[in-house]
């Protein structure tokens, strides 16, 4: 049977992603460059009986997708460059309350208004730390419209089994850009459900440890009556400053995403059993960085990539073992060098780092990949 | 015969962290009570608050509880309102909660007139933080941070509501106990946005600093001060300097959020 | 008919006075930072103690 296909810009793909993976609400709020999102959202949702709002602001979308989450339903948001300032604050609330959630932050420059209509993927380090306190992060970079659609529905699925937000970090440029897209039938792609309590309501504990790293969260509504807060708290839910329960609780949450490493990173390798320099680079940087690699290979120089899907958690073990292998890495990115920092950590002088960076609206282009290169070998 | 607190009360929870004589206490009875009379099913309930003094309440009760972030209640609630629309929704915070960092989630949930039940426990004051002037703080006043009087003019937290577009606005005291109740259940039977300020007593923060000498002095007060609407009506404004207007204060039928948006679920679907 | 009776629960009263300011029979005073029944016999059972308490501290029962 033919394939449904469709030309989907980047952000319209991450809309229909959501809706595959059964995401029932919207909440969000209009910013460049990620409003398509929105506006999908807004046509999609009530076909489905779904809800979509346009709230008063950042904050409140954010706030409008947690409150419809605890009722049991999928949500999103969209946002981009201050709006993803703004929403931090409840990021932090989705984390400590572990309230499943998927934010597509579709990069833009900055600080502050930056460049609305300029692309950059300098939001990695505030994807991982921009709220404040500490907390695992899952963020995925997909680089092709294809792979945007996929993988709002791994994201859908990460946040439901491990009962945190996920985000999705697009850029200017492969958000708006168009592909043609594979639809995938229903059934096709794994969809994944949030675990539902396996005891009677009057036992639950919504934060119970002993049921393992990720306990199940009952629904509102649903004869389950329990507390959320942003305090610390024990596993019945209610606030604590007992020492060793906010010690035991902020140390599962870390747990539940460090144990699952193997489930939730996703890299492509591309012509790295040989190679002696690898390119790390993700989402539309990754595609100047194949084109480079390819010349490269036909100038004779053993050049591959290496391509995080899953960005945070961030493959330390599998960029280590590599740092064994190559003579150098070549990090290029639409920042001035955030995740050079994370792959320096993660090297440890094993082999020679290199920084490409850009922050003038433009991509990172292959050729400039490619002359760095030939510097560094 | 003794009201049965004990129903609605997540059990050894008390006794809960409000001051000696802080008026929390007073709305939260009150808010049981409204509970009982509109036979609310717990399991279809949700209390929802921010950050402050009063939005430690929905720890104490036993329904869907979620004590959300400085300012956020109403925008939580309308996510969860929206999304399961069967459930019963009631607000609860404090003046500086609703009105300064949320005042934009609390006009904005007013405009939509979304069926939920702001019950806002204005005591003038950021007691949790010790003190604070916020925006109902009087001029003239001490707080902390308005060490030589506040300069600020206040916010009428009614009128606010009334003019965003609630289409059920009420205002009572903690003196005024028995309409505490009267008056929630009123908000929680009228299908849309109600608000119902609670003018409280915060002794600690508030009194204190403001030459209160106890808490029965700031009761009495509120009964000295308060005037039922119906009463205010016949008043003039100059009457009415340093009074306050008790009772219900605005009602409407308008449209409700949820039921709009299932029209837009019905066209959306071509019925 | 036999009076009220009043249970006060110490556990929870923290001594604020206001049901001891607003019993209009004098049923109660302070004891230190403890509201404690001392006139029952003149208990009306108005209830206003019960309803103006903010700290759920006290019960009135009817016969």
């Amino acid at each position: 049977m033919a394939k449904k296909v469709a030309l989907l810009q980047g952000n319209e793909a991450s809309a229909y992603g959501a809706l595959y993976a059964g995401c029932r609400f919207f909440g969000g709020y209009p910013i460049t460059p990620s409003t398509e999102v929105a506006e999908v959202m807004a046509v999609e949702l009530p076909k489905v009986g779904g809800k979509f709002i346009q709230m008063e602001d950042e904050i409140g979308a954010m706030a409008s997708i947690l409150g419809a989450s605890l009722t049991g339903a999928k949500v999103l948001t969209a946002s981009s460059g201050p709006g993803m300032s703004l929403k931090q604050e409840l990021i932090g609330y989705a984390c400590i309350a572990e309230i499943p959630c998927v934010i597509v932050n579709v990069m833009r420059g900055g600080p502050s208004t930056g460049m609305p209509t300029g692309p950059s993927q300098s939001d990695i380090m505030q994807a991982r730390w921009g709220t404040h306190g500490d907390h695992p992060t899952i963020a995925l970079v997909p680089a092709s419209c294809q792979e945007i659609f996929t993988e709002t529905v791994r994201a859908f699925n990460l946040a439901e089994i491990y009962r945190m937000p996920v985000q999705v970090l697009l850029d200017e440029i492969n958000g708006h850009m168009r592909e043609r897209i594979e639809l995938p039938e229903p059934g096709e792609l794994e969809v994944l459900d949030r675990a539902a309590p396996s005891v009677p309501p009057e036992q639950y504990l919504p934060f119970d440890p002993s049921v393992g790293d990720v306990p199940p969260l009952a629904a509102f509504g649903s004869g389950y009556r329990f507390h959320v807060t942003g305090l610390n708290k024990a596993p019945d839910g209610f606030p604590t400053t007992r020492a060793e329960l906010v010690d035991a609780e902020e140390r599962r949450q870390l747990r539940k995403i460090e144990a699952a490493r193997d489930l939730i990173e996703k890299n492509e390798e591309y012509l790295l059993d040989d190679a002696e320099v690898a390119v790390i680079a993700f989402g539309t940087i990754s595609r100047s960085a194949r084109h480079a690699v390819n010349a490269l290979r036909e100038q004779g120089i053993k050049a591959g990539l290496f391509r995080p899907i899953t960005l945070w958690p961030f493959p330390e073990r599998r960029v280590a073992e590599l740092a064994k292998q190559v003579k150098g890495m070549l990090v290029p990115e639409m920042n001035l060098g955030q995740l050079v920092l994370e792959v320096e950590r993660v090297v440890k002088g094993a082999c020679s780092v290199s920084s490409l960076t850009r922050v003038d609206g433009e991509p990172i282009t292959p050729d400039q990949i490619m002359e760095q290169i030939r510097e560094v070998c | 015969m003794a009201f049965n607190y004990e129903q609605y009360l997540r059990p050894g929870k008390l006794p809960h962290i409000w001051c000696p004589g802080c008026g929390h206490g007073i709305v939260l009875k009150g808010l049981l009570r409204a509970m009982d009379a509109c036979h609310l099913d717990k399991d279809r309930t949700a209390v929802v608050s921010g950050i402050g003094c009063a939005s430690r309440l929905p720890g104490y009760v036993d329904f869907n509880t979620l004590h959300t972030a400085h300012g956020r209640a109403a925008a939580f609630a309308t996510g969860i309102k929206l999304a399961r629309p069967e459930m019963t929704v009631l607000v609860v915070g404090g003046d500086g909660d609703g009105v300064a960092i949320g005042g934009n989630h609390f006009i904005h949930a007013c405009r939509r007139n979304i069926d939920m039940t702001y019950v806002l426990c204005n005591n003038y004051i950021y007691g949790m933080t010790g003190g604070q002037f916020s925006p109902c703080t009087p001029m003239g006043d001490k707080a902390s941070t308005t060490p030589y009087g506040n300069p600020d003019p206040t916010f009428d937290i009614a009128k606010l509501a009334i003019g965003a577009g609630a289409t059920f606005v009420a205002r009572t005291t903690a003196f005024h106990a028995t309409q505490i109740d009267k008056l929630i259940a009123e908000g929680i039977r009228h299908k849309g946005m109600s608000v119902i300020e609670v003018l409280d007593d915060c002794p600690t923060a508030f009194g204190r600093r403001n030459k209160f000498r106890s808490v029965v002095e700031m009761m009495k007060r509120f009964k000295e001060t308060a005037v039922p609407a119906a009463t205010a009506a016949k008043m003039s404004a100059e009457e009415l300097q340093g009074k306050i207007v008790t009772g219900i204060l605005h009602r409407e039928e308008r449209p409700e959020y949820c039921e709009q948006y299932q029209q837009v679920i019905d066209r959306a679907r071509g019925a | 008919m036999s009076s009220p009776r009043l249970e006060i629960i110490e556990r929870y009263c923290k001594g604020c006075s206001i049901c001891v300011e607003f019993c209009p029979t004098h049923v109660l005073e302070m004891d230190g930072f403890l509201a404690t029944v001392v006139r029952p016999e003149a208990c009306i059972g108005c209830m206003q103690c019960e309803l103006r308490c903010p700290d759920f501290a006290i019960k009135v029962y009817k016969e």
